[in-house]
């Protein structure tokens, strides 16, 4: 029997941009308010599951071209590279830069090196998730 | 004014905290798995909304912060929890669950049916509660 899939699907298409909106204000939150690399990146892959319930993995393969293997290589190298960047200017190992500064549009903006570092961890997360959910879905 | 928004926070959250108990009545005392998934499906959305309202309004008016994220919770619960209810009554009717016995209507059998003899297929077997029904 065909199931009509059309409520789901529908629902789903509006609830990603919200929990995606959601999950970038969680990882640029991180370092003043509860948030962080972590949960951004798990509510992030939160909603990729939700596009592998409503749609099939193929579309969702068609919709995000990317390889979650790759993705976590990429993460380890954000985070291996903040810590390295702190070598190159005779610091210890992961040691972090704090400042303000000005950027064009959105004006005095207090930047941290850390954030670099969450991002590897953001990617991480998003990578491991999905490449567990991936091929747990895959497998017949 | 601070006032009167206090007792509007405070309807707020006991009219939804008074929601949430009447699912928590309907889940124990109502028949079936439809029936149920009515009661939790509908009030305990309106119970939990009204909590986050209360949450928003408190938090707006005594200590001036309007945290956007209770919007977004609010309009979140109010999208998905409804559509979650449809999928589990769909499912457990997918999945042959009974109804009460003394349910009157069945119009999605009905229409299986009649969708089932258009393509020759053979119908569906059937169910005590239809026979139990039948005026």
């Amino acid at each position: 029997m065909k199931t009509n899939d059309l409520i789901l699907q529908t629902v789903s298409k509006i609830i990603l941009f919200v929990i995606i909106l959601f999950s970038i204000h969680l990882f640029f939150a991180g370092h003043y308010h509860p948030g962080g690399g972590f949960v951004g990146g798990l509510m992030t892959s939160g909603a990729i599951v939700l596009l592998l319930l409503a749609f099939d993995i193929k579309t969702v393969g068609k919709i995000l071209p990317v390889d979650y293997k790759k993705l976590i290589g990429i993460g380890l190298l954000f985070s291996v590279g903040t810590g390295l960047g702190a070598l190159v200017v005779d610091l210890p190992f992961l040691t972090h830069v704090f400042g303000y500064v000005n950027l064009p549009i959105l004006g005095k903006t207090s930047l941290h090196t850390a954030v670099l570092f969450d991002t590897g961890v953001f990617l991480l997360v998003i990578g491991v998730t999905m490449t567990i959910i991936q091929t747990i879905g895959e497998s017949e | 004014m601070i006032e009167i928004v206090r007792v509007i926070v405070g309807c707020c959250v006991v009219t939804g905290a008074l929601l949430s108990l009447v699912t928590a009545f309907g889940l124990i005392r109502l028949p079936d798995v439809y029936t149920r998934n009515h009661a939790a499906s509908k009030s305990a959305t309106m119970g939990v909304m009204l909590v986050l309202l209360g949450a928003f309004l408190y938090f707006y008016t005594e200590e001036g912060y309007a945290d956007a994220r209770l919007i977004l919770a609010i309009s979140f619960i109010f999208l998905t929890s409804p559509v979650a209810g449809h999928l589990i009554s769909r499912a457990a009717y997918n999945s042959g669950v009974k109804l009460w016995g003394h349910s009157v209507q069945d119009d999605l059998r009905e229409h299986r049916l009649v969708q089932n003899s258009k393509e020759h297929l053979p119908a569906c077997e059937p169910r005590e509660a239809d026979t139990k029904s039948q005026p």
